[in-house]
């Protein structure tokens, strides 16, 4: 997958702005400093992967987790990151789960839509879908007397 | 640009983590060894690593001897690498810099102070080739 030196780099401009953000206003970072930090960025990552691996490893597991990652920042003293990292990973299912909701949301509009055009078609769909039982039946009937 | 601001205020709060998913996995998974990954170790691993930055940047800049300079340098890295356990895994690769001339005079007194020990053996050619 990496197939130059280069494709393990990190972008620059997302690191400046980092670097940027959580230092006080005015800083001036050394080109040299930035890459750098960019450089240092890409060591923490395998150093992360490959410790998180490890945990992995012992569970038996070929896939690596959100806990082993967790567990890997413990072992590589950086317990001050299992709290934000904890919340991150609570923001991040929220939004999963909002997206699936509303990918849903979109399907069954979509099966409405296509319902009042074709009703064949759509009526497997609608069985499944439980909040919408009146307009089912109507459906049906509607059916029978096609 | 009150455009721009809004949306870069818009992309502050939707989006978890600022750097590249995809150039993160391609990271981890140079590592021989990793198999797979799943989203969710992906996302965190991501936002671990900018955490990071911003903790290296931080600690560095507090650290170093920018703070009155209000600048940020290599020196600042190096010596954070070399003074803090945690980031003790980056002394390799933030090695302290010295002058060549610094170096080339460290090599000189570290040859004499041999040179001393070896007692006046071989030490006199300079001075015949003098």
């Amino acid at each position: 997958m990496a197939e130059r030196p280069e494709d393990l780099n990190l972008p620059n401009a997302v690191i400046t702005r980092i670097i940027k953000e959580a230092l006080p206003d005015g800083v001036s970072i050394s080109k040299e400093a930035r890459s750098a930090i960019s450089r240092a960025a890409s060591v923490f990552v395998l150093y992360a992967t490959s410790c998180a691996n490890n945990f992995a490893m012992k569970g038996k597991r070929k896939t690596l987790n959100a806990s082993d990652v967790l567990s890997a920042m413990e072992e590589m003293e950086f317990q001050r990151f299992v709290t934000p990292l904890k919340e991150a990973l609570e923001a991040y299912r929220r939004e999963q789960k909002g997206k699936k909701e509303a990918s849903e949301q979109k399907k069954k509009d979509k099966d409405r839509r296509t319902d009042s055009e074709e009703q064949d078609k759509s009526r497997e769909e609608e069985e499944e879908d439980e909040e919408r039982p009146e307009e089912e039946e109507q459906n049906e009937e509607e059916e029978v007397d096609n | 640009m009150a455009d721009a601001a809004v949306g870069k205020d818009k992309c502050g709060e939707q989006r978890l983590v600022s750097l590249p998913l995809s150039r993160i996995r391609v990271i981890m998974k140079s590592s021989p060894e990793v198999s797979s990954i799943n989203q969710e170790a992906l996302v965190l691993t991501a936002k671990a690593t900018e955490l990071f930055v911003r903790y290296l940047a931080t600690c560095s800049y507090r650290h170093g001897s920018g703070t009155a300079k209000k600048a940020l340098t290599y020196s600042d890295l190096a010596s954070a690498a070399e003074d803090s356990e945690t980031l003790q895994f980056l002394a390799d690769i933030l090695p302290k810099k010295i002058l060549a001339s610094k170096y080339l005079k460290m090599l000189k007194e570290k040859r004499e102070q041999e040179e001393e020990e070896d007692d006046d053996g071989e030490s006199d050619i300079g001075e015949v080739l003098a």
